[in-house]
C-alpha cells in the first residue's frame, strides 16, 4: 500500500520542534533557546545567523546534547529520521548514553571556531583521527591509520602520511581546520554542524574552506547545519537560513527570500549592515574633501623590522595627511599589526625613518627618538586595541582607565580629573554616571568605546586603531566606526586603521594601503583599491570576499595569489 | 636530546662543587667544632678533658688543619676512592651510614608517593567533574583537615590509637628482633607491619594539598574546546577524561619530581623523629647539632645531587609527554 504513495515528501533528515535549552543559575533560569522549530533535509544547508549571545551554538549543542553544564535541554523534540524509517528523538536520549554516544561522531559530526584549542595539543592530529575510525567503525589500528591518511588526502593537507603524525600547532590555522573536517567526516556523517568554522581564519582560507565543505557535501550528500554571523558567507552557501536572536528565531526561509525579501526588522539590520559596507560612510560623503596639498603628519621611509630571521616589515613606506585616514589591510602574518607597533614605537626599528611633524611643524623621526622626547611624542600618537575584553584592565574602573594617561602624565588630578574623565565620556557616548562601575558591567561595544575614550584622553593628533571593530557584531560595529568618524572631524585627528575587513576599510578610508608578507603592494584611493586593485593580490584578496547576495554565487571568478603570479600592468606599491 | 643531557650533565659538575664548598663552610660557621661538643657531652658526665688531649683528638681528626685543605682533602677521597670520610660521632665511615638509611628513606617515600598519588588523583578528578556536588564538599573538607592538621600531631594520635587501642608496636620501622639483624624475609615481613603507620601519616598531608592541586588543574582543562570536539566524536565520558584534560592536568605533577628527590632525605624530619624511624632525617639533623661535619657534608651533598638530578628527570620527562615542549 505505502509503496503507491511514494510521492509523499521525504521526510527531513533532522527535524527539531519547540526546543528549549536552559542554564539554571543562582538566581533563577536563564533560556538561552526559546521554542525554536527548524528542519534539515538531507543534502541541503541550513544557515543559523545571528549576532553574539543569540543562542547559535547552544542551539548546535543541543542538538547533539553536547552543552555545557550547567544547561540542559528543558522541552521540545530533535528528531532524527534513519535511513530505515525509524526516528530517535535525541532530546530525550541521556547525554552521557551509549544510544546518544553512538550518534555522536557518526551520524552526526561537528567542527567549532576555533582550530588550535579544538584539538587536543598532546596527541597528534592523526590519533585523533583514528580515535573516531575505531570508535564507530571497528576498524583495526592499520587500517584506521590508512583511513586518516586518505581522510587528510581529502580535505587536501599536503604530505598526508607525513602530516598524520603531527601535532596540531605544527600546522597553520587553516590547516587545523582540514584536519578537524577530516575528523568529522571521518565516519561519513549524515549532518555536519559547523560552529562558527571560518571566522579565526583569513578571508581566503576561508573561501577555500567553504569550497572544501561543499565538495565534499556534493560528493557525500550529508546535510550542513552552518552556523555563522557573516551575511556573506550565508548569501554563498546557504539552502536555507534561519535569523536567531535573543534566543528566538526571527525569521526561517530559503536564502533566497531572506534576502531579497527580508520580512522581519531585525533580519533587515543584518542584511542592511553587510550592504552599508558595499559603499563609503554618509559621513566620509558629506565631509569636504582633504587638502592633499598639505604637507604630511607622518611619513614613513623605507620601514624594516626584523624580528631574529623573520622580516616582518620589509622596506615599507607610506605617508599620513593631517585629518586623514588610512587603512591598512592585509590577511594574518602580513606585518600590519607589527607596522601599527611600530608608529607607536613600540618596538626598535631595525632600519627606515618614521618622520613625524609636530603640531609646531618641526619634524621628529620617531625611529630614533627616546627618553623625555618619545614620551612627549607618545602623547601625541594613541593607540586603540583590537579585543575590548583583553586591553582593559578588569581591576580599574572605567573613571581609572580613562582618567590614566592624564595622571601618569600629571595632567590633571582631583576634580579636574574627574569633570575631564566625565566630558570623555559624554564624547564617546557614554553616560559618565557609570564611571565608577568595571569594565566588566559593559558590552563589547561600550567597552571599545571606552578604548577610545582612553586613546583620545591627551588630545592626540594620530589614533593608530588596530582591528578596533574586528570583534564587534555588526550591528555595534557601524555605531563605533561612526563614532570614530565624527570623533575625527571633531578633534581634526589622522587615523591609521588597521583591519582585515575590506566592507570595514571602503565604509571609512580615504586611502588604503594593502599590506602581503611585510611589504605594501599597493597603495592607493580607497574606493579605487576596493573595487579595481592594481595588484594581483589585491584581486586575489577581493575575490575571496563571500558576496552578500546569494545570486551572485561564482566561486570560478576566485583564486589564491602566489608570488610567482606575474605583475600584469607593472604596478607598483608607491 | 641527548647533547641537552649531556650538557646539563656537564654543568652539573661545578654546581656541586660550588654547593659542596658552600655547605662545609656553612657546617663549620657555628663557633667550636666536633671536639668541642664531645668535650661538652662528657663534661654533662662529670668527665674532664684537658687541652692536651683535645689537641691530640683535633689531630686525629684533622681539625687542626686550615678549612681549605681539610675540605680538598675530604673531595679527594670522594672523587678518588668514593670514601666520604668518618664520621666523628659514629666512628663509621659515612658511606656505611647513611646507605641503609637511604634505602630505607627510599622505600618510605616511595610506598607514601605512591599512597598519596593512588588517593589523590581519582579524587581531585571527581572533585572536578562533579564540582560542587556532595562528594566534592566531603573531599573538600577533608583536604582541608588533611592540610591543616600538623602531621607529628597526626603522628602522635596515631600511635596512640594503634599502641593503646590495638596494641600494636608503634615505633621504628622493625620490631626490636629485627632491628640489627640481617635481611630476610621475615625482616621484610616486619618492615611491612611497620611501614603502614608512617605511610599514613606521611601520605594524608600531601594527599590533601595534591588533591587540591589536580582538582585546578582539572576545572583548568574540563572546559577547553577539545574536550567538546572529544565528547561530539561519541567517546564514552570516562575515555575522554582519561585521555584528554587528565592527560594534560597531569603535566604539572612532572615537575614536582624536582622537589621530590631531595624531600627524601630533608623532608618529613619531625615525623620520623616522633616515630622513631631509621631514615635519613633524624641522623642529619643528629649530625648538625653535633657538628660531625663529614656526615652532615655527606648529606648535603647527596640532597644537592638529588635536587640536580631530580629537576633533570623532570625536564627530560616533561618533554618526552607533552610535544609543546619537545618541538617547539
Amino acid at each position: 500500500m505505502s509503496d503507491v504513495l511514494s510521492i509523499a515528501p521525504r521526510k527531513p533528515l533532522l527535524e527539531v520542534r519547540n526546543l528549549v535549552t536552559e542554564f539554571p543559575l543562582r538566581k533563577g533560569v536563564f533560556t538561552a533557546v526559546k521554542d525554536l522549530s527548524f528542519s534539515i533535509e538531507a543534502g541541503k544547508t541550513l544557515c543559523v545567523v545571528g549576532e553574539s549571545g543569540s543562542g547559535k551554538s547552544v542551539t548546535a549543542r543541543s542538538i547533539l546534547q553536547i552543552v555545557d553544564a550547567p544547561g540542559r535541554i528543558a522541552s521540545g523534540s530533535i528528531l532524527l529520521n534513519q535511513a530505515d524509517g525509524s526516528s530517535i528523538d535525541l532530546a530525550r536520549l541521556n547525554p552521557r548514553g551509549k544510544q546518544i554516544r553512538d550518534i555522536r561522531g557518526r551520524d552526526i559530526a561537528m567542527i567549532f571556531q576555533e582550530p588550535m584549542s579544538s584539538l587536543s595539543p598532546v596527541h597528534t592530529v592523526g590519533d585523533q583521527i583514528m580515535e573516531a575510525l575505531r570508535l564507530h567503525m571497528n576498524m583495526s589500528k592499520a587500517a584506521a591509520r590508512e583511513e586518516a591518511v586518505n581522510l587528510l588526502r581529502q580535505v587536501e593537507i599536503p604530505n598526508p602520511n607525513q602530516a598524520v603524525d603531527r601535532y596540531a600547532f605544527q600546522y597553520s590555522g587553516g590547516m587545523r581546520q582540514r584536519a578537524m573536517i577530516a575528523m568529522a567526516l571521518a565516519c561519513k556523517p549524515k549532518l555536519l554542524i559547523a560552529d562558527e568554522p571560518t571566522t579565526a581564519l583569513d578571508v581566503t582560507t576561508q573561501a577555500e574552506i567553504l569550497d572544501l565543505i561543499a565538495r565534499l557535501q556534493k560528493s557525500t550528500g550529508m546535510a550542513v547545519l552552518f552556523i555563522t554571523h557573516d551575511m556573506g558567507v550565508v548569501a554563498q552557501i546557504a539552502d536555507n537560513v534561519l535569523v536567531m536572536h535573543h534566543g528566538v528565531a526571527k525569521e526561517y526561509g530559503t536564502v533566497e527570500q531572506i534576502f531579497h525579501s527580508p520580512q522581519d526588522p531585525y533580519t533587515k539590520m543584518l542584511i542592511g549592515s553587510v550592504l552599508k559596507l558595499e559603499q563609503k560612510a554618509e559621513i566620509r560623503l558629506k565631509r569636504p574633501p582633504l587638502d592633499t596639498t598639505a604637507k604630511p603628519i607622518l611619513e614613513v621611509r623605507n620601514l624594516v623590522q626584523h624580528f631574529g630571521p623573520v622580516k616582518a616589515l620589509n622596506d615599507v613606506s607610506i605617508s599620513l595627511l593631517p585629518g586623514e585616514t588610512l587603512g591598512i589591510v592585509g590577511e594574518s602574518g602580513s606585518g600590519k599589526t607589527t607596522m601599527g607597533r611600530a608608529i607607536m614605537r613600540l618596538y626598535d626599528p631595525t632600519g627606515g625613518e618614521m618622520l613625524y611633524r609636530k603640531a609646531d611643524g618641526n619634524v621628529i623621526d620617531l625611529a630614533k627618538i627616546k627618553g623625555e622626547e618619545l614620551k612627549a611624542a607618545r602623547r601625541e600618537l594613541r593607540m586603540v586595541f583590537q579585543d575590548p575584553f583583553g586591553s582593559l584592565n578588569p581591576r580599574m574602573t572605567v573613571a581609572q582607565v580613562i582618567g590614566e594617561p592624564l595622571l601618569v602624565n600629571g595632567i590633571a588630578r582631583g576634580k579636574e580629573l574627574d569633570e575631564r574623565v566625565c566630558h570623555l565620556m559624554e564624547q564617546v557616548g557614554l553616560d559618565p554616571a557609570g564611571r565608577e562601575r568595571y569594565p566588566h558591567a559593559f558590552s563589547g561595544g561600550q567597552r571599545q568605546r571606552i578604548g577610545i575614550a582612553r586613546a583620545i584622553t591627551l588630545k592626540p593628533r594620530i589614533i593608530v586603531a588596530d582591528e578596533a571593530t574586528s570583534a564587534l557584531d555588526v550591528s555595534v560595529r557601524f555605531q563605533v566606526l561612526d563614532l570614530l568618524m565624527r570623533l575625527q572631524d571633531e578633534l581634526k585627528l589622522a587615523y591609521i586603521f588597521i583591519s582585515h575587513d575590506i566592507g570595514v576599510i571602503r565604509y571609512m578610508c580615504d586611502r588604503v594601503g594593502v599590506m602581503y608578507r611585510g611589504q605594501l603592494v599597493e597603495v592607493g584611493e580607497a574606493e579605487k583599491v576596493c573595487t579595481a586593485p592594481d595588484h594581483p593580490y589585491t584581486q586575489a584578496l577581493l575575490s575571496a570576499i563571500p558576496r552578500p547576495d546569494p545570486r551572485d554565487r561564482d566561486r570560478s571568478r576566485r583564486f589564491r595569489y602566489t608570488e610567482t603570479t606575474p605583475i600584469k600592468n607593472g604596478s607598483s606599491a608607491r | 636530546m641527548l647533547r641537552f643531557i649531556a650538557k646539563r650533565l656537564f654543568w652539573m659538575i661545578p654546581s656541586l662543587f660550588a654547593v659542596s664548598f658552600l655547605a662545609f663552610v656553612l657546617i663549620q660557621l657555628p663557633p667550636g667544632d666536633y671536639v668541642t661538643t664531645y668535650i661538652a657531652t662528657l663534661a654533662a658526665s662529670n668527665e674532664v678533658i684537658d687541652q692536651n688531649t683535645a689537641a691530640q683528638l683535633r689531630e686525629r681528626f684533622g681539625l687542626d688543619q686550615p678549612m681549605i685543605i681539610q675540605y680538598i682533602k675530604w673531595m679527594w677521597g670522594i672523587i678518588t676512592r668514593g670514601d666520604f670520610g668518618m664520621s666523628f660521632e659514629w666512628q663509621q665511615p659515612v658511606s656505611g651510614l647513611i646507605w641503609e638509611r637511604m634505602a630505607l628513606t627510599l622505600a618510605l617515600a616511595i610506598a607514601s608517593l605512591i599512597a598519596t598519588w593512588a588517593i589523590a588523583l581519582p579524587i581531585g578528578v571527581f572533585s572536578a567533574v562533579r564540582k560542587y556536588s556532595i562528594g566534592d564538599y566531603a573531599f573538600t573538607v577533608f583536604s582541608f583537615l588533611g592540610l591543616s592538621i600538623p602531621s607529628f600531631l597526626l603522628a602522635l594520635v596515631l600511635m596512640y590509637v594503634a599502641a593503646v587501642e590495638f596494641g600494636q608496636d608503634v615505633g621504628g620501622l622493625f620490631s626490636h628482633e629485627y632491628e640489627a639483624a640481617p635481611w630476610s624475609i621475615a625482616k621484610m615481613i616486619d618492615l611491612m607491619k611497620h611501614i603502614w603507620l608512617p605511610v599514613i601519616i606521611l601520605a594524608v598531608s600531601s594527599t590533601a594539598s595534591l588533591i587540591r592541586v589536580m582538582r585546578a588543574n582539572m576545572l583548568d582543562e574540563l572546559p577547553k574546546p577539545y574536550v567538546t570536539t572529544a565528547r561530539a566524536k561519541g567517546l564514552s565520558e570516562f575515555r575522554l577524561l582519561v585521555k584528554y584534560p587528565m592527560r594534560i592536568a597531569l603535566n604539572p605533577f612532572i615537575s614536582t619530581i624536582a622537589w621530590l628527590l631531595p624531600n627524601l632525605i630533608s623532608g618529613s624530619v619531625v615525623v620520623a623523629i616522633v616515630l622513631n624511624l631509621p631514615t635519613a632525617a633524624p641522623l642529619l639533623l643528629q649530625s648538625l647539632m653535633a657538628q660531625d661535619m663529614y656526615l652532615a657534608g655527606a648529606f648535603v651533598l647527596l640532597i644537592c645531587a638529588l635536587t640536580l638530578i631530580g629537576s633533570l628527570i623532570s625536564d627530560v620527562l616533561l618533554a618526552l609527554v607533552d610535544p609543546r615542549i619537545r618541538l617547539e
